[in-house]
């Protein structure tokens, strides 16, 4: 069987020689339009006076379009149609395109956009989270709020009260391959499209909108994309519809790709967060009641922001039983980009916000930060501070000494989802032992306790995260299977390769189920005319749904060629067996191939199509209960950091990681997953940083200014290791989804700088997110009483 | 605006291009020379995802004009190997999973090919040090480092068998 295995990438051969195509090496039909935006330098005004005539006049300039001369309106959001292509009488954002320039070459474009006369009366501006709540600028009519218990009441009868506050920055996507759309114009005003997008049917859906054409008037295909992380779940509809309006008006095939900076101008990044709070605890750290406070900065427009700050209250629990919580969640309408889907969706952001919390507490008790986390852990032994921990089961505690109160945790989800494959025990008791975590504790403080300029910190941390789409009717995907008469298999289905090993994934799982070796299956590009109606690769449910599908598909045919075959030799069609490229019933034996060719020549379909939805799924967003989730994705991870107390600079120093992908379909690509997850996780939280000016201009627009984690960044021992072990929901081949979970990893990256200023000093640093060398040394102040 | 006529030599072959004074190096082998090898990631010099190989040194095809590569010998992730004759290090990159998107992986390749010319025995750190001006937002460069040096010992054991 192909699953399981550690092969290599579908397209590795392709990369290594640079013949991999993506959007912008299509060769494209003579005659090809090249586009580009022009943008507002205006955050937020009314459009008085356009002056396109020296745009126009440009040299290889074909055409100019702004709002009023799209033949009909051209909309690319993803959920409230509210983003118009084109500014119509008002700009939004600093970065927002008003008009488009079609010409023969990219450049000759951009020069072009470059030429324009625009007059904006400016209106103010609400760019940041204070701004919008002085304001009352919100999506929805007010904050959602979810919850249990009566955390005020506990509050106010808590042993220990410990309040704060965290800001926690956005993140830019940093593709490699920026933003980039082809469409070709085809006869009866057809139209297919090229994208490098992460949702085919969205881009066709939008599209066809903006034509005025009926979906199937538009075809979609998307082969790769040169990363996607999110950034490319909505914010690639621009240009394909851009593309696609330009061609309709000129019968030309129209491409654009944004430079990197107009990139980083016009699409939304990670959602900023400022998360408060106010936790009742004992003196163990063992919480009793806690109040979240989360304050969203969505931009502009409402694009995907809405399921992003409800997956941030979904993940405000991580891994821990609150028995009384309120969690409240903002989302404020700013005129910056429109932030949008980014690896977790929302998730890392609440999860940042409880293990800020757990770090406060243990700061505050004076206890090691993971032991606190354990002792609040989902169904750990309730360790109130009067009982000390009661032994598995409790048979040794009396019933008076238990008195009133739980001998564990609970195992229900603030959300009322039971958690009933909670694996961190053990997880974190093996990453303890192979990370040597407790030592290293002591070697840190030893070395602390020597050194006053250089500072180190430890620290571990744990990941729960939900897989599926909280919007229930995503959760579902399509397949396509041939098999020709020569043996070999056409595979198609609904989800994009954006470099994590989809494709290879499910082709594992394809040859796995006709018994047949990988050469024999054949990948092939997302096509929104093979497989209709598909959801977003996104939610990192990519192989668990498209696996599904395709392992459904597959079986189809296999039943029927079994059917034909047991026929043949009066056996019974279930006994059939497909394996090392054979196949066996009744005593007949023949390689795939011949079965094939035989089932051809006796006239059986050889191509089926297959459906997956995800069970068991129920969720009530407005009343924030229900079962949101299929089952959680595990992980934890232990982080090892320098600082200097005078620089404020930093070095991850060691990082050690256990995750948990189940039943691994491919292991080499989920390690994979894991190491960019982290790398990406601790980017964020460390060292990205996105800087608007007072105008709302964004000031970190290209890589000279914005800084991703590079090969000399990453830490100098990485250890990382799979928790192999068969996930507890029947998904394809017992697997986890591995995309975004991995992510959170980095946040112990966060913690163990935190740890490392803590060693400056009695009080607690409060680091702010990304920890820069700014941040740093106002933390270390803080660390030492010496700012508030 | 005139024209300047180019020769330079790219993959072994003598090409002769008629270029715009301000044209980039990458444009003329993506757009007049279908080198697609070579990707556009930045245009500003910072991601490496054009890296190309000029008269024995590694560049950004992005930092250059083309009129400056007169009479150069260039060689891309083309010129190294192809699908049916890896290289080396493509197949290093390959079999240790130094790939997720791929956007990268021509300029990491041919980066990492000139730091095996600089310093063919190079330990973890140089190799780490050394591909840094060559960004990547998908492996978190764990696979890439081990394919480099995976490559090189490689690379060693065959001199060291010929020698
Ligand atoms: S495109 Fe040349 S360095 Fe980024
Ligand atoms: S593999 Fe995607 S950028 Fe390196």
């Amino acid at each position: 069987m192909s699953v399981a295995k550690p092969l290599p990438h579908d397209a590795a051969r392709l990369h290594v020689t640079g013949t991999a195509r993506y959007i912008d090496d299509i060769p494209v039909p003579a005659g090809c339009l090249h586009l580009a935006f022009g943008l507002s330098p205006v955050a937020r005004g009314r459009l008085t006076h356009v002056d396109l005539a020296a745009v126009r006049a440009a040299p290889g300039v074909a055409l100019v379009l702004t709002a009023a001369d799209l033949v009909r309106p051209a909309d690319c959001s993803p959920s409230a149609h509210d983003e118009p292509l084109l500014a119509e009488d008002e700009v939004h954002y600093a970065g927002q395109p008003i008009f488009l320039v079609a010409a023969d070459s990219h450049l000759a474009a951009r020069k072009a956009a470059a030429l324009a006369q625009i007059d904006i009366s400016p209106l103010p501006a609400i760019l940041s989270i204070s701004d919008a709540l002085a304001a009352n600028s919100r999506f929805e009519d007010g904050p959602r709020i979810y919850g249990r218990g009566d955390p005020d009441a506990e509050l106010a009868t808590a042993e220990i009260v410990t309040e704060g506050e965290i800001e926690i920055g956005g993140q830019e996507h940093f593709y490699l391959e920026s933003q980039a759309a082809l469409a070709l114009p085809q006869e009866g005003g057809d139209m297919i499209v090229h994208s490098s997008s992460q949702h085919p049917t969205e881009i066709q859906h939008k599209v066809a909108d903006a034509l005025g054409v009926p979906m199937h008037g538009v075809r979609v295909e998307v082969r790769r994309m040169g990363g996607g992380f999110g950034g490319k779940e909505s914010q690639g509809n621009a240009l394909a519809i851009a593309c696609a309006v330009v061609a309709q008006m000129t019968d030309r095939p129209a491409k654009m790709r944004y430079d990197r900076d107009d990139d980083f101008t016009i699409t939304g990044k990670r959602h900023d967060f400022r998360i408060a709070y106010k936790v009742g605890h004992d003196a163990q750290g063992k919480i009793s009641a806690l109040v979240f406070e989360q304050f969203c900065r969505c931009g502009w427009s409402m694009d995907l922001s809405l399921p992003v700050a409800d997956r941030a209250m979904l993940h405000a629990d991580n891994a821990y039983w609150l028995e009384h919580v309120r969690i409240t969640s903002h989302r404020l309408k700013t005129n910056t980009q429109s932030a949008t889907a980014f690896r977790g969706f929302g998730g890392p952001q609440g999860m940042v916000g409880i293990e800020r919390v757990l770090d406060h507490v243990a700061h505050v008790v004076g206890r090691d930060g993971t032991a606190v986390r354990k002792c609040n852990f989902y169904g750990a032994p309730a360790d109130r501070s009067d009982q000390g921990a009661l032994p598995p089961g409790g048979a040794a505690a009396s019933p008076q000494s238990i008195s009133a109160k739980a001998i564990y945790n609970g195992t229900r989800t603030p959300y009322g989802m039971e958690v009933t494959d909670f694996i961190l025990d053990d997880l974190v008791a093996r990453l303890e032992s192979s990370s040597a975590y407790a030592e290293r504790r002591q070697a840190v403080a030893a070395f602390n306790a020597q050194n006053a300029v250089i500072k180190k910190g430890l620290a571990l941390s744990p990941v729960k995260f939900g897989i599926s789409f909280t919007l229930t009717h995503l959760n579902q995907a399509g397949a396509l299977v041939h098999v020709y008469q020569d043996g070999s298999i056409h595979l198609n289905h609904g989800g994009t390769e954006m470099g994590q090993g989809l494709f290879q994934k499910v082709a594992q799982v394809a040859a796995s189920r006709f018994g047949v070796g990988l050469e024999a299956v054949k990948i092939t590009a997302t096509d929104t005319a093979k497989v209709p109606n598909t959801s977003a690769t996104a939610a990192s449910s990519g192989s668990d749904l498209n696996g599904m599908a395709v392992r459904a598909a597959c079986d189809t045919i296999r039943d029927r060629i079994a059917v034909f075959l047991a026929e043949r030799t009066q056996s019974d069609p279930t006994d059939i067996v497909f394996a090392d490229g054979m196949v066996r019933v009744g005593g007949l034996e023949m390689p795939f191939a011949q079965a094939a060719k035989e089932a051809w020549m006796g006239r059986v379909s050889l191509s089926a199509t297959g459906f997956y939805k995800t069970p068991d799924i129920v969720w009530d967003r407005i009343r924030g209960t229900g079962r949101p989730f299929y089952y959680f994705a595990y992980g934890a991870a232990v982080t090892e950091v320098a600082i200097d107390t005078l620089t404020g600079e930093n070095r991850i120093l060691r990082a050690d990681i256990l995750h948990d992908a189940g039943a691994s379909l491919n292991p080499a690509l989920d390690i994979g997953q894991v190491e960019g997850g982290y790398v990406q996780g601790a980017g964020w939280l460390t060292m990205e940083e996105l800087v608007w000016d007072q105008t709302g201009r964004l000031r970190t627009h290209a890589p000279s200014t914005y800084k991703i984690p590079a090969a000399s960044d990453t830490p100098d021992i990485f250890n990382v290791s799979l928790y192999d072990t068969p996930n507890a929901a029947d998904t394809i081949y017992r697997s986890k989804a591995v995309g975004e979970p991995p992510l959170m990893l980095g946040i112990s990256a966060l913690l163990a700088l935190s740890d490392a200023c803590a060693a400056c000093g009695p009080c607690y640093p409060a680091l702010d997110a990304p920890a820069t060398p700014e941040r740093i040394l106002a933390a270390v102040a803080r660390a030492r009483g010496a700012l508030p | 605006m005139t024209k300047t006529h180019v020769s330079l030599t790219v993959n072994g072959e003598k090409k002769d291009v008629l270029v715009d004074p301000r044209e980039l190096l990458i444009h003329t082998l993506r757009e007049q020379m279908d080198i697609t090898g070579p990707h556009i990631g930045c245009e500003t010099s910072h991601c490496g995802a054009c890296t190309v190989d000029l008269d024995g040194k590694s560049v950004k095809s992005c930092t250059m004009f083309t009129v400056q590569a007169e009479g150069a010998d260039v060689t891309t992730i083309e010129g190294l190997g192809s699908p049916d004759g890896l290289h080396v290090l493509q197949e290093a990159f390959k079999e240790n999973h130094g790939l997720q998107c791929g956007y990268c992986t021509p300029g990491m390749i041919t980066r990492a090919h000139r730091l095996l010319q600089e310093n063919p025995n190079p330990t973890e750190e140089e190799v780490r040090f050394g591909m840094a001006g060559n960004l990547c937002r998908c492996t978190g460069y764990q696979n890439i480092v081990k394919s480099v040096l995976a490559a090189a010992s490689e690379m060693n054991s065959a001199k060291e068998a010929a020698e």
